[in-house]
């Protein structure tokens, strides 16, 4: 029989469930954490966006399988650590949060580029988000959050 | 039924792959988003699954010589980074799909998925890559050209996977790799293209030209190629219209929902007159 074994916001996870499932169920339906949100099912969006060793993924493409001993991060986890604060603060201030359905991915796409690049560019925060839409904000909002967060908080990363 | 196999080693994999002949899972973009099925429904494969991005002894990205490997479990985002990586192939994947996609998917895949938009491809074939099959019953090494056969189709053989992929670590005098699609990232390319030329005093040592997305596979014509070879820059400037009429015969791409024919064909022989034009200038 085979067995998964990764780390879920931290606490060790050892499933017996079939590998080839999406992660995005796995998270949702077996775990109970809906901050990833299924969107459009197909990795153009962002919406059901996570963590994998640091790094952004879109659960919704991502096999159980391919997370064995890794470290799984969903926003639930992340909006409790200190970076996951100073982020949700910075776009609350600059209004980078409208009906919220992409807050989730957009904190894990921001958290994602932050920790591979502490000090990135304008072009380079806007390439980072590139995987995540939004359909309200028209995306300056977020990006001058990120802008904030680079000039202030840079040491948190 | 269908079953899912989860080697824990490569070697373990090539035997499952012999056994059940299953489809092979890398980093499960192209898969994933094919045989997706409803939340909470089982994938919609109709054959075994073999998963392997899970095994790291695929993981590796090394310098043989003039070559660089490439394993096929090395993700996009980490060819991209990686010092051994040829420039071209690194500005090809830099604009290829988003963060979150780069992190998953790998570059066997992208060779396997054989798709005419493939972003790699056209690079693949200017480094004269060579794909490495494995199977229990040895190893063969297939030229891209040869490897790819059509729009999703490829030679390999159902007991067979990539186990790397070889290019060519030659630094060229002057190389290019353009992409043309809606958005930077996350578009599907109207057409891709990559150049390369050597010249030495003057003289023309090497050229090669591969477009995608302007005909069902990647197009590179080494007869035409070898007309420039030798060929000294007075005549290059001299024949740019000719060298373009050339490649006009076997530019042949098709009209659909993201870009016409024709928009396609004159952004392509643009693409490479200005690159001729360019070396003029700067060699
Ligand atoms: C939102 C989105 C954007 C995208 N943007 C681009 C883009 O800009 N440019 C582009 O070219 N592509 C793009 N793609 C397509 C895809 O991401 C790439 O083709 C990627 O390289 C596939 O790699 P993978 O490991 O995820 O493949 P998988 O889905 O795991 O597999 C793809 C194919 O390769 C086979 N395969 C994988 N590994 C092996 C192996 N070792 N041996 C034998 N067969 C193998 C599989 O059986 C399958 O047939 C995009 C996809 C999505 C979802
Ligand atoms: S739901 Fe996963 S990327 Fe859209
Ligand atoms: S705030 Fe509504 S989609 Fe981004």
């Amino acid at each position: 029989m085979v067995e998964v074994r990764f780390e879920l916001n931290g606490e060790t996870i050892i499933t017996k469930e079939d590998p080839t499932k999406r992660l995005l169920d796995v998270i949702r339906t077996s775990f109970g954490l809906t901050g990833p949100k299924e969107g459009c099912g197909e990795g153009e969006c962002g919406g059901c966006a996570v963590l994998i060793d640091h790094k952004i993924m879109n659960a919704c493409i991502t096999p159980l399988g391919n997370v064995h001993g890794k470290s799984v991060v969903t926003i639930e986890a992340l909006a409790k650590t200190q970076r996951g604060q100073t982020i949700r603060k910075a776009f609350e201030t600059h209004g980078a949060v409208q009906c919220g359905i992409c807050t989730p991915g957009m904190v894990i796409a921001t958290e994602s580029l932050l920790h591979a690049n502490p000090n990135p560019t304008e072009a380079e925060i806007r390439e980072g988000l590139s995987g995540n839409l939004c359909r309200c904000t028209g995306y300056n909002m977020i990006v001058k959050a990120i802008l904030s967060l680079v000039e202030k908080e840079g040491s948190l990363w | 039924m269908v079953n899912t196999h989860y080697p824990t080693s490569y070697e373990e994999a090539l035997e499952l792959l012999s056994i059940y002949k299953p489809t092979i899972i890398a980093g499960g973009t192209d898969l994933m988003v094919r045989k997706r099925a409803w939340s909470d429904l089982p994938t919609s494969f109709d054959r075994d699954i073999l998963l392997v991005g899970q095994l790291e002894e695929l993981n590796y990205i090394d310098r043989q010589g003039s070559n660089i490997h490439i394993g096929a479990g090395v993700t996009l985002e980490d060819i991209m980074d990686h010092f051994h990586t040829p420039t071209l192939l690194s500005e090809a994947v830099k604009i290829m799909a988003s963060p979150a996609i780069r992190h998953s998917a790998t570059l066997a895949g992208n060779v396997v998925n054989a798709s005419p938009a493939g972003d790699t491809l056209p690079v693949l074939y200017v480094l004269n890559s060579v794909v490495v099959l494995e199977s229990v019953e040895g190893i063969r090494h297939v030229p891209i050209d040869t490897f790819i056969t059509g729009p999703g189709k490829t030679i390999i053989n159902d007991n067979e996977m990539i186990k790397e992929i070889i290019l060519s670590g030659h630094k060229f005098n002057h190389s290019v790799y353009r992409k043309v699609g809606g958005r930077k990232a996350d578009a599907i390319s109207k057409l891709s293209v990559c150049m390369i030329m050597d010249i030495k005093k003057g003289i023309i040592q090497n050229f090669r030209a591969a477009f995608g997305a302007v005909g069902p596979t990647v197009v590179r014509d080494v007869t035409i190629e070898s007309k420039l070879i030798g060929k000294s820059l007075v005549w290059l400037d001299e024949n740019i219209e000719e060298i373009g009429k050339w490649y006009e015969q076997i530019i042949k791409p098709i009209d659909d929902q993201r870009s016409s024919a024709s928009y396609r064909k004159a952004c392509t022989i643009n693409l490479l007159t200005d690159f001729i034009k360019h070396i003029k200038h700067h060699a």
